[in-house]
């Protein structure tokens, strides 16, 4: 039987068919899945402390009312998530668990302080640039729930890139304090950035895995070639840089070469190294406690509103 | 106080939506609420925020029943035989208008 259940899923890999959660799926599959996922839907959730440091000092209203926007997206993105994720047998306490341990990781781009103004334009042209870059292909993957929530998450997305974009083209027509500001923001976030995309193909081990079972489509450094192209076209019409010496168009590749990553740097961040790491999980174990009592209130009047004794709630809800 | 997980757990429910007037409610998505109406606001909150939606319906998850896939050769299979179920089925003289 379970030889001919792998037969099944790996013709329905190689059909283009997608894997639903009742579906048998190899174990390997299902981890491999519950990581990149759950840490997925954890980026989306730290992903809104760098930018809620910027809400109430927004500079207008009409940019105070897209941050709010942008980060109650980010929330939903979370939950569209955390929700598919749970489809593979793991339960959202036990994912958030994983995360205030600080065994689950989240991207490492959202350890860098939000320092100025500019910053909150970089982040959505450069951090949403590089994330809807590795999300557009991942509303393909293989496995129904994380491709449906792909696609949703995308379509919300794209107003998040467009808002940074036009934050820095103000910044960048203003005047030469604001022009400093906008460059100073690029610089910083440029190589975080690239960084998003992951380590270079030949330190990546799981990559070839995650691509044969069609999770991902393309190999991190494809990913970041594209999104380095792009963006060298559009610092143009801000009239700015990327700070990089070696970034130049090679008419062989079709494409632009870049300088060396630091790596070091990136495996640092991810080790628990960054500037806001602590920061950051502090935040979220905070927001966590002290909405216990919310959820305890809101839990406690439901069962009272039900007329049901507490025995009878837990009992049903421990038995599985 | 000490964490009473057993305390703060909400049920999960699954989200259904109706996009405009004519359509039927779909599937959307599913969050954890402590009772309907939370779950009626939040699911506003999170599934309609772009005008996806005009009513929403919300169903504890548990009390929806599956089919499970490997039933799918008795439950479907039967259906391929039966093509005659099919309009396409039947061979018709061009000629013939209006059917």
């Amino acid at each position: 039987m379970h030889s001919s259940e792998q037969e099944l899923f790996n013709h329905k890999i190689d059909q283009e068919v997608r894997i639903e959660p009742k579906d048998w799926m190899p174990e390997d599959y299902r981890r491999m899945l519950i990581r990149q996922m759950s840490q997925h839907a954890h980026s989306e959730i730290v992903g809104m402390l760098p930018e809620g440091n910027w809400i109430t000092r927004a500079p207008s209203l009409r940019r105070k009312a897209t941050l709010i926007a942008k980060v109650q997206d980010e929330a939903g993105h979370g939950l569209y998530l955390y929700s598919a994720t749970e489809t593979l047998g793991i339960t959202r306490d036990e994912t958030i668990e994983q995360l205030h341990a600080g065994k689950a990781k989240y991207s490492s781009i959202f350890n860098y302080p939000t320092l100025s103004w500019a910053d909150i334009g970089a982040i959505g042209w450069l951090v949403d640039g590089a994330a809807i870059m590795n999300q557009v292909p991942l509303c393909r993957a293989s496995y129904g729930p994380y491709a449906r929530a792909m696609i949703r998450i995308c379509k919300e997305e794209s107003f998040h890139q467009r808002q940074g974009f036009e934050i820095l083209l103000t910044l960048s027509r203003g005047s030469q304090a604001q022009k400093e500001m906008c460059q100073d923001a690029i610089n910083r976030w440029w190589w975080p950035s690239l960084m998003m995309f992951g380590p270079n193909d030949d330190a990546s081990p799981n990559s070839q895995r995650s691509m044969q079972w069609k999770i991902k489509r393309f190999t991190n450094d494809e990913l970041r070639q594209k999104f380095v192209d792009v963006c060298v076209d559009q610092v143009k019409i801000l009239g700015m840089g990327l700070p990089d010496k070696d970034l130049k168009w090679n008419a062989e590749t079709g494409h632009y070469d870049f300088g060396e990553i630091n790596w070091e740097e990136f495996y640092e961040v991810l080790k628990g190294n960054g500037p806001c790491n602590h920061e950051r999980l502090e935040a979220r174990k905070k927001a966590h406690a002290e909405g216990r009592w919310v959820r305890e209130a809101a839990a406690a009047h439901s069962m009272k509103k039900n007329n049901l004794n507490t025995r009878e709630i837990y009992g049903t809800q421990s038995a599985k | 106080m000490e964490p009473n997980p057993q305390s703060e757990k909400w049920p999960l429910w699954e989200v259904f939506i109706r996009a405009r007037q004519g359509l039927d409610h779909k599937h959307a998505g599913s969050l954890y609420a402590a009772d309907a109406r939370m779950a009626i606001e939040n699911a506003r909150d999170v599934y309609t925020r772009r005008n996806e939606g005009i009513s929403i319906w919300v169903v504890e998850s548990n009390h929806i029943h599956a089919s499970n896939p490997s039933e799918s050769d008795s439950l479907y299979d039967p259906a391929n035989d039966k093509v005659y179920r099919h309009p396409s089925f039947y061979h018709l003289p061009d000629e013939l208008k209006n059917i």
